[in-house]
This record gives structure tokens, C-alpha cells and sequence, in this order.
């Protein structure tokens, strides 16, 4: 049934794919739900189909344990050699990435896609050299079980009681080709472990065992049953897409799932992940960052920072907000991004606390119209479980990811200036004391909680509080020298003056702590600005590298520097001189290999994390420009939400910037290629028209003479001759304008300036054009007294040249032509005009163009370059010319010389 | 002397100018001799004892300009050199060098006849015009020896600077005097670089002596080179 047509953005899209699959290799995973199924059993049989078939099949790397019966399958399969690694004094195998990539055999076998690579090798875990592989356009067969699915985490160390630390994101299993369970029933599976037929590492022998329970085998079979039922549905789907069968109207769902600095995040993104998996919707994970989370620990920030990490690599859009109010941020998120569905914790206030200062949650409810909630509830607080490591991505710190000292000094010193302040008011109380009402003595000790709380914060201004209304209860209040209160007035007044001082405190706080947000996104404004108004100003790629070299360093505090690929395709190491924040230390084939795969590696990342700078990749929409290499001082002031985003948005304008210009660089090149073109092309026209015409004759005529010397009379003879004589003479003049021209253009040409008497100039010119002049009245008007111009006068006497000859070329015979000349102290003015027919409107500026001519198919001799070397010579003193109709009729073409300096002094 | 028909010996490296030279002025009683190198050149210029020399200035084994210094070093016979356009400099190098006229390529043989007659008008008759020292041409006539210059039945009077001037281009009549020629004769040898006052005495002459300026009928400029007086 198609009842509706197929979006031409999804066809392109699909076409797309079809394209990028068809060049990348394709993934075939044996699935199973325990060790000890018989996956490299089943890989290998495979394998030996395919071997049968004559297929270009390689065993990258099989584990067979020592089983005598999957060793026999390795038999007459070609093996490469695995890479052996030294670590901690035992040599480990692990797999050849770069010897398969040059074997480059159809499909390879790779045991374990959850395996972590020994230290050394390029990527951390196995499934990254997989998608190389893939990348490459090698097939790849490997075995998973499902307890190392990423999404599944979580629930299987709920079932099984142990965590399993080698994960394999969802995206590899999902982008999965072919999909194969190894299916066992858990009784048989039991039996072959009695047998010892499964392999089981020595030292977690008792671990093991207690995890091929029954029960824990039947979960994890479902488990991975229903994962190859998604499979296979998600293939249906797909097959349904392609084929444009739309009976199931689907709405497009759009998942967000809030995090916050809490135990529960981590199950949150992977129950979102589930979640947006089963709708096939689109999903993104948010953290908001309200001023009082800004206060957190070092520690916990970098845990929301892992978590949001986490949610990249399942597959998830990650949003860092910085807002005030939380649950606004949410709501005006997820309008803005179409939200359908929102997943997030159960509110953690109770009771009262959560009737008083409400929750997040509640406000949802009541302000997300359109959007389900989804609460999420957290586990029951387990006794045995460390609080400190809920999680794999707690314990772990990212390489170089710690979390800096604090300022411990700082907050000391806080601590001692409260304690100091509150003496302060005690003694000026004391002063006041009986002369003033116990109320102005409260002012002073709030007076001081006030000054603490601006300056040093929440704990020291709660210190103060606490020590003010402990001294004023101790000497201003009855009795004396004592905690006890005689009054119960003043009880209520202590209470008031706590709470006020405490309410003080915290206000003062959240203004201070919000001012520094403030500080800081203003600071982070003012350098993106800064680098992007000094990116705009760059007008070269060399300018733009050292903007961003200088602004990336007084940012991050970070040596870097960008390098560029050369013509083959590989990257360099930049020529010119360097600048002093130039990093030199890059390792080129990181950079080669960030360039290929337009993804970042080194430090802190997932691939050669052993790396000892990051390098990411500079792209834009079509390519990869380059490759910023960044020494970090400190991971933490790169990898930082806001500094991620900032590093992110720097990237994004500088390679905004270079793509700028070498787009402008190109655009101006195809200009003058085209330029160039066009030229080359009327030059040939003009020249092949204009020198064949008196070439024609040439020949004509001196081939006559030469062949029919006896029959010719004598007075033919003397009329082919003379033919001959003035075609050459034409030609003698074509040529030899092109030839001027073609040295002015060269730039060829060094003006001989002298100071030349305005007369002797139109003076040569009219004796040279004497004969062409006959029967023309020229009248010349030249300033009284003797008019000196500093020109190159052969030059000069060429541009009058070619005036006199376009007017006699274009003007009827007979008609007068006037040279005039006006002088000023500034420049001399030279007009040459005719009472011709004028110039057509539009053409004044044109006729100065090269090999232009009115009418290009008129048989008027000369190329159309006159007017052209006119201008270059000219342009070339330092003047201007133009060409107007006069208000009686005819041309004017008048020329400006600029006097640089007065004309020498006689002494006579 | 009037029988014997004057001797032309033509050092030009192109054999189709060779013809041309050779055709054309053979038809007006020229005796030709060729040669195609400037070394065969200077020996024909010794053997044949000519009463001109046409000589190319591009020519392959040596300069021209080196030819003709080798010719003045024992002749003063009359020497037109040619040469191609856009080398102004190369011009004046010869004509310094000793050389009388020059002729821009390409040219008809009319322009090289007119100066050839005057070229070896020049090399017979300047000491007989120092002597009698009366110059005539067109409405033109100057007397040295007087220091009388008239033009039609107009006396004109010049300046002691002017008339130095003017009496160096009618003793050279015809021939193209370069600016550090004319310099050198009428200020003497330290004002070689002052030639814009050159330009500017020559434009005081016109004024007196040309009926339009602008249109001069006698004081012809070489442009870029010089300037000739025409006969």
C-alpha cells in the first residue's frame, strides 16, 4: 500500500547509506548468553563454509582454551600472528590491528569484541579495532555474550551479583549485519561446566561458579533472546522503511533524560538508552547545572562528566545547561527540542523538606504539559555496597581526569577572618553595651555575618552566625557568662537572630556563587569573542593559525599547534617560523590517523589515550580540514563541560575561518583562471582575425607576383607590390601593440621619467601620424607658457598615439580632431576629441578593456588593445584616463598626469 | 668620383634582409658587400674601404655597439645601424659610440635611401659647409658666419645658449644627435645629466623658429634618442 510518498530527504538519506554500508565491511556477531555455549565453535564452522567457498578468510585472533575439537576447526584456516605485548613480566597476545589492515582479507575472525586491549595497543578495546577493521571494508565475524552489553550492565550484575567490567557499547551490537544466537539450554550448558568442557580463569574460579547458577543462566538466555528478537524486529522495521510499507503510523518520540550528581544517574542514561531503544526514538541526556550544584566537589563534577560521557557512547545527545531554576531549564529544553518523553529520577526530598522546598518533579508535573514523566526509582540502599563507588564509571577516573586539591588555604583563612570578625563585633558590642538596645547590638553581629558571607562564603558566614549567637547569648544576655537564658524573650531573639544570620549567609552565597557563574560565562563571551573578531580579520590561512594557536593558549593554557595535510594526503609539520605557544612534540601518525577518521585521540580519550597530547580533528560539513594537537596542562580545564563546549565552539570557528578562506582563495583563483580564459580567448579571435587578414593579402599578392612574373603588366606589379607593403605595415603595428602590451603586463616595463615640454610631445606625435593626419583638421589648444609634464615620453607619446589613431579609426574622414591640455599645479589634464558618432552608453569603461572592441565582427583594423596599453601606461605615471561624449557631439578621451613634484628651475 | 658608384657594406645577420638590403640598393648604384657575422664584417669594412656601412645591431658573435668602437678606432666613415624597436638605449649607446643614424626595423628602403644621402652628404661636404657656413632648407636660412638666421623674410634673434645650440644641429644637419651629444657641445661635459634643460632650449627654439610648435617642419625630436635637424 502506498498511500503516501516517500520523503525525498529519507530516499537521499537511505541512498546514503546504501552508499557508506556498501564501502564498509559487514559485522557478524555469534551471540550467546554465557561463556561455554560454543560461540568460536559455531565462528569457526563458519569460517570453514566460507573457506570451502574460496573466500579470502583470516583468523585475526581465536581464543580456543586448550578444547582439543575447536583447536581441530583452526586446522587449514591461515592465522595471523598475534602481536605480543610485554606487561608486568608475562607476554600477552593480543590481535595484529595493523598487520590485518594490510592482509586485508574479506572477512577476518576476531574472538571477543568485548576485550580490553593490553596497554600499548592503539585502541583500548578490541570493538574499536573492529570498527576500524570495518571501516577498512573487511568483514568481521566475533563472538559477545550478553553480559557485556553495555545497556544490560546494570541489570545483569543485579541478577548475577557480579559486575562485569568489559563492556561493548550497544551502537557496535546494534550496527551488527547478521546477528547469530549459540543458543544452550542452561541444563546442558551445566553439564558440559561438570565436564569441564567450558573454560573458567583459575583465580575467579569460586566467582565463576557462584554465576553458572541455574537461575542466573535462564536469565541471562532470556536475556539474550529477546535482545536477538529486537534484532530481528528492529531489522523488520528497517526492512518496512526501505519499502515504504507504512500501516504503522509511527510518531517520531524524542527521549530526554535528566542526570544529576547522584548515585542514580548511571542506571538513569541506561534505562533511557532502553528505552529510546524499544521506541526507536532519538535521545539526549541533560544536566543542569543550578549555582548551588556549581559548588560541588571537584570529584562529583567529574562524575556527571563520566556519566555524560557514558551517554555519548551509548548513542546519546548530551546537553549541559547552566541555569538558575532546573525545572524551567528542562521544560524550555524539551519544547524547544520537541520532547515527548522525559526520564528521570524520583525525587529524593520526603516528606516535609519536599512539601516546603519542593522538587523537580513536582514542578514537571505540573508545568511539562504534553511530555510523560518517567521516574525512575533507585535501588534499595544496599548495606554491603560502598557508598563511595556505585558505579564502574566512580571508580575509574579517566586518565589524568583528578580532581585538583582545592583551595584549602583559602577557606581557612575564612574560617579565621569569621572567628576574627565575631570578636570584632563582641568588643565593639561591648563598647555599645548599655548604652544602646540589645536590637543595635543583634545588627552588629549580623553586620559582620553579612561582611563574612561576601567575602568568604557559606561555611565561614554559618560559622559566624553560630559564634555570634552563641557570645551575645554568653555576655549581653541574661545571666551573664552563661549558655543558659533566663528570659524565654530571648530565646525567641536568639532563634530569630540565627535564623536571619543563616538566611543571610545563604543568600549572600548563591549572589556570589551566581556572580562568578556570571564571571565566568562572561569571561568565556569575551574570549570567544575575541578570538572570533580576530579569526574574521584574518585574511590568511597562516593568520588564522596563529590567532587560534594564540587565543587556544591564553585559554587553556595549553602548547598546541595545527597541522595540515599535505597534497598526498599527509599530514606535515607546518613550514614558517614557529611562535613560542607552538607545540612540537605532536606524534604525526596520531594526527594521520585523527585526520583519516575525522575523530579525536590521545589523552583522555578512547583511542591511544596513552597519548601525551589530544588531538582533534578540525572539520568541516565535507571534510577534514586539519588537526589541532593540544598539550593539556590539565585535563580537567579541557574536558570540563564548559570548557568542551568552549573548546568545541573555538574549533568549530577556526575551521569556520580556514574554510572562509580557501573558499575566498578559490573563488578568486576560478576568477582568474576565468579572467585568464576569457582573455586567452578573445586574444585568439582577435589575433588569428586580425593578422590573417593582411597575411592573406601578403601571400595572395607576392605568390601572384612570384608565379605570374611574365604575364603580369607592369602596373599590376606595382599595385600587388604596394598591397603587400601596407598589409605588412599593419600588421608591423599589430604586432607591435600586442607586443607592448604584453610588456606592460609582464610589468616588465621601468618608466625613463624626465621632464619633458608638453609641446615636444604632441610634437613627435603629429610628425609620426603626419601622413595618417593628411586631410584632417587638428587643432591644437596647449596652456600658454611652456607646460613641463615628468613622464616616460615614449610612453606618453603612445597613449596620443593610439587616442589619434582610435579617433581616426572611428570618426568619418575629413572630421576635426582637437588635442587640448589644461594645467594645474597638481596635474596635467590631456584631451584628445573627436566629432564622431560618439560612444555607445554603457561602453565608457569597457573600452579600456583589453581586445574590447564595440563592434568585435566590424572590419576595422587593430586587436582592440590601444585603448588597453593606453590605460596600463597611464595607470602605470600614476594618473587616470576615461572616455565621455561631448556635449557638441563626438568623443572625448582625456588622460591625467599628476605633477609629484615642480618642474627644475632654469638659470640661464 | 662621379662615375664610381659608392661602396655599402652590409653586416646583417638575416639573409632576407640581406636580400633586401642587397636587391634594393644595388637598383640605385650601390656596390654591395654582405656579411653575416660582426668579426667577417669589420674584415670587409678593412678590405673594401667603403663609403658607408650598414650595420645590425643583434648580432650573433659580438655587439654592435663593439663593431662600431672597433670602425671609429680607425675610421670615420658613415655608420647607420639598425635595430629592433623597444631598445632606445641600445640606440643611444650606438650613436655615442660613434655611430651617424639609425634605422628602427621594420623600415622601407625610401627611409634608408634619404639616409644614406645624407649620411655621406655629411662625410663629403661638412668641412665645405664649415667653410662657406650658409645652411638652407625649406623657408629656413642660416648664415654661421654672419650668425644670421631668418625664416621667410622674419630675422630672429637667439640667445648666446640658444644659438650654440641651434648652430650644433645645423653643422650636423640631417644627422640625429643624441641629448648627451648636444649636452656635452653646448654646456660641456658636467651637465650630461641635465637634459630636461636641453628639452626645454629646444622647445624656446621652436617658438622662435616654427611657424606651429607643435607641428615642427625643422627641429625634428627623436623620440627617447634625440633630436635632428631636417634637411
Amino acid at each position: 500500500m502506498h498511500n503516501e510518498r516517500p520523503d525525498p530527504d529519507e530516499l537521499l538519506a537511505r541512498v546514503e547509506r546504501d552508499q557508506s554500508l556498501a564501502s564498509r565491511g559487514r559485522l557478524k556477531i555469534f551471540f550467546g548468553a554465557a561463556a561455554g555455549v560454543g560461540k568460536t565453535y559455531a565462528m569457526l564452522l563458519a569460517a570453514r563454509e566460507k573457506r570451502a567457498e574460496n573466500i579470502d578468510i583470516v583468523v585475526g585472533l581465536v581464543e580456543t582454551h586448550g578444547r582439543k575439537d575447536t583447536a581441530s576447526l583452526l586446522e587449514g584456516l591461515d592465522i595471523l600472528p598475534t602481536r605480543q605485548i610485554e606487561y608486568r613480566g608475562t607476554v600477552l597476545h593480543e590481535f595484529d590491528l595493523d598487520a590485518a589492515l594490510k592482509r586485508k582479507p574479506s572477512i577476518i575472525l576476531v574472538d571477543e569484541l568485548a576485550h580490553t586491549n593490553a596497554q600499548g595497543c592503539r585502541h583500548p578495546k578490541r570493538w574499536q579495532d573492529i570498527e576500524e577493521l570495518l571501516d577498512a571494508g573487511i568483514d568481521v565475524y566475533t563472538a559477545l555474550n550478553v553480559q557485556h552489553l553495555e545497556s544490560l550492565n546494570d541489570d545483569i550484575s543485579q541478577i548475577s551479583g557480579i559486575r562485569v567490567w568489559e563492556t561493548v557499547p550497544d551502537t557496535v551490537f546494534e550496527q551488527a549485519n547478521e546477528l547469530e544466537l549459540v543458543d544452550l539450554p542452561p541444563d546442558e550448558l551445566l553439564a558440559r561446566l561438570k565436564d569441564g568442557k567450558v573454560y573458567l580463569p583459575q583465580q575467579a574460579q569460586e566467582a565463576v561458579k557462584h554465576f553458572f547458577r541455574k537461575g542466573n543462566l535462564i536469565a541471562l538466555r532470556e536475556m539474550a533472546l529477546r535482545q536477538t528478537a529486537n534484532r530481528v524486529d528492529a531489522q523488520m522495521l528497517d526492512y518496512r522503511d526501505n519499502h515504504f510499507i507504512r500501516e504503522v503510523w509511527q510518531v517520531s518520540e524524542r527521549i530526554m533524560v535528566c542526570i544529576g550528581p547522584n548515585g542514580l544517574s548511571e542506571r538513569l542514561v541506561r534505562a533511557g538508552k532502553r528505552f529510546a531503544n524499544s521506541l526507536r526514538a532519538e535521545w539526549l541526556v541533560v544536566y543542569v547545572e543550578t549555582p548551588e550544584l556549581q559548588r560541588l566537589s571537584a570529584e562529583q563534577r567529574d562524575g556527571v562528566l563520566r556519566i555524560l560521557r557514558l551517554a555519548e557512547q551509548l548513542g546519546a545527545e548530551t546537553v549541559t545547561l547552566s541555569a538558575p531554576d532546573m525545572s524551567a531549564a528542562i521544560i524550555k529544553l524539551a519544547n524547544e527540542r520537541n520532547v515527548t518523553k522525559i526520564v528521570m529520577g524520583k525525587p529524593t526530598r520526603r516528606g516535609w523538606k519536599r512539601l516546603l522546598l519542593g522538587s523537580v518533579v513536582d514542578m514537571l508535573i505540573s508545568d511539562a504539559h504534553n511530555i510523560n514523566l518517567y521516574l525512575l526509582g533507585s535501588p534499595r540502599p544496599d548495606k554491603n555496597a560502598n557508598k563511595a563507588e556505585p558505579s564502574l564509571y566512580r571508580k575509574k577516573p579517566l586518565p589524568g581526569l583528578s580532581g585538583k586539591p582545592g583551595s584549602r588555604n583559602k577557606t581557612i583563612k575564612g574560617y579565621v577572618w569569621a572567628v576574627a570578625v565575631t570578636i570584632a563585633s563582641t568588643i565593639l558590642s561591648y563598647l555599645m553595651f548599655g548604652r544602646f538596645e540589645l536590637a543595635n547590638l543583634i545588627m552588629v553581629f549580623l553586620l559582620g555575618v553579612v561582611f563574612i558571607a561576601t567575602r568568604f562564603g557559606r561555611g565561614p558566614s554559618i560559622l559566624a552566625s553560630f559564634l555570634g549567637v552563641a557570645i551575645f547569648d554568653l555576655f549581653f544576655v541574661t545571666p551573664y557568662f552563661s549558655f543558659s537564658v533566663s528570659d524565654s524573650q530571648y530565646l525567641v531573639t536568639l532563634l530569630a537572630m540565627l535564623t536571619v544570620a543563616m538566611l543571610i549567609s545563604n543568600l549572600m552565597a548563591n549572589v556570589r556563587s551566581q556572580a562568578k557563574v556570571a564571571g565566568h560565562r562572561e569571561r568565556r563571551a569575551t574570549v570567544l569573542y575575541a578570538m572570533s573578531k580576530d579569526l574574521t580579520a584574518s585574511q590568511s590561512e597562516h593568520d588564522i593559525v596563529r590567532t587560534a594557536v594564540h587565543h587556544l593558549y591564553s585559554e587553556f593554557g595549553s602548547r598546541n599547534v595545527i597541522l595540515f595535510p599535505d597534497a598526498n594526503g599527509r599530514i606535515s609539520y607546518p613550514q614558517g617560523p614557529d611562535m613560542p605557544e607552538s607545540l612540537h612534540a605532536a606524534d604525526l601518525s596520531v594526527a594521520q590517523w585523527v585526520m583519516d577518521h575525522n575523530e579525536i585521540a590521545g589523552q583522555g580519550t578512547n583511542t591511544l589515550p596513552g597519548a601525551e597530547a589530544i588531538y582533534f580533528p578540525l572539520s568541516n560539513k565535507e571534510t577534514t580540514l586539519g588537526v589541532l594537537v593540544l598539550l593539556p596542562v590539565n585535563l580537567r580545564r579541557v574536558f570540563l563541560p564548559e570548557q568542551q563546549k568552549l573548546l568545541e565552539t573555538f574549533l568549530g570557528q577556526i575551521a569556520q575561518a580556514i574554510t572562509r578562506v580557501r573558499l575566498t582563495e578559490q573563488a578568486r583563483k576560478v576568477q582568474v583562471e576565468m579572467e585568464a580564459e576569457r582573455l586567452r580567448n578573445s586574444l585568439l579571435s582577435s589575433i588569428s582575425h586580425d593578422l590573417r587578414t593582411p597575411l592573406a593579402t601578403i601571400v595572395g599578392s607576392s605568390s601572384t607576383l612570384v608565379e605570374e612574373a611574365q604575364n603580369l603588366k607592369e602596373a599590376d606589379k606595382l599595385e600587388l607590390s604596394r598591397a603587400i607593403y601596407d598589409e605588412a605595415q599593419r600588421m608591423s603595428n599589430l604586432v607591435n601593440n600586442i607586443l607592448d602590451m604584453a610588456r606592460l603586463d609582464a610589468g616588465a616595463v621601468e618608466l625613463n621619467r624626465q621632464w619633458y615640454p608638453l609641446d615636444e610631445i604632441v610634437g613627435v606625435v603629429l610628425t609620426r601620424l603626419q601622413k595618417r593626419l593628411a586631410g584632417r583638421p587638428v587643432s591644437v589648444k596647449l596652456p600658454d607658457g611652456m607646460t613641463m609634464v615628468y613622464v616616460d615620453a615614449v610612453m606618453i607619446e603612445q597613449v596620443l598615439v593610439n587616442l589619434l589613431e582610435n579617433a581616426l579609426r572611428y570618426t568619418p574622414e575629413g572630421s576635426a580632431l582637437t588635442i587640448s591640455a589644461e594645467a594645474s599645479t597638481a596635474a596635467v589634464d590631456i584631451t584628445v576629441a573627436d566629432q564622431g558618432p560618439g560612444i555607445p552608453a554603457g561602453f565608457e569603461r569597457k573600452l579600456f578593456e583589453k581586445f574590447y572592441r564595440v563592434q568585435p565582427e566590424a572590419t576595422q583594423s587593430g586587436v582592440g588593445l590601444g585603448l588597453a596599453i593606453c590605460k596600463a601606461i597611464v595607470v602605470a605615471h600614476g594618473g587616470s584616463i576615461q572616455a565621455q561624449n561631448r556635449k557638441t557631439g563626438g568623443a572625448a578621451f582625456s588622460f591625467t598626469i599628476p605633477l609629484t613634484h615642480a618642474p627644475p628651475m632654469m638659470d640661464e | 668620383m662621379a662615375q664610381t658608384s659608392p661602396v655599402i657594406v652590409v653586416i646583417e645577420d638575416d639573409p632576407a634582409i640581406r636580400l633586401f638590403l642587397r636587391t634594393g640598393l644595388s637598383a640605385h648604384d650601390f656596390k654591395v658587400y654582405e656579411a653575416d657575422r660582426g668579426r667577417q664584417g669589420l674584415v670587409e669594412a678593412g678590405v673594401r674601404k667603403p663609403d658607408l656601412i650598414i650595420l645590425d645591431l643583434g648580432l650573433p658573435d659580438m655587439d654592435g655597439v663593439d663593431v662600431i668602437k672597433n670602425i671609429r678606432a680607425w675610421s670615420a666613415m658613415p655608420i647607420i645601424i639598425l635595430s629592433a624597436r623597444s631598445t632606445e638605449q641600445h640606440k643611444i649607446d650606438a650613436l655615442d659610440a660613434g655611430a651617424d643614424d639609425y634605422l628602427t626595423k621594420p623600415f622601407g628602403l625610401g627611409e634608408l635611401l634619404a639616409r644614406i644621402r645624407v649620411a655621406l652628404r655629411h662625410s663629403v661636404s661638412s668641412p665645405a659647409q664649415d667653410q662657406d657656413g650658409v645652411f638652407t632648407t625649406g623657408a629656413l636660412h642660416v648664415d654661421l658666419m654672419k650668425r644670421q638666421i631668418r625664416v621667410g623674410d622674419r630675422d630672429i634673434h637667439l640667445t648666446p645658449i640658444q644659438y650654440r645650440l641651434f648652430s650644433v644641429l645645423v653643422k650636423n644637419a640631417g644627422k640625429v644627435l643624441t641629448h648627451q651629444y648636444l649636452l656635452k657641445e653646448v654646456w660641456g661635459p658636467s651637465y650630461r645629466d641635465n637634459s630636461h634643460y636641453l628639452r626645454i632650449y629646444m622647445s624656446q627654439l621652436r617658438q622662435k623658429l616654427e611657424t606651429d610648435p607643435t607641428q615642427p617642419q625643422y627641429l625634428l625630436t627623436e623620440s627617447g634618442i634625440g633630436y635632428r635637424l631636417k634637411v
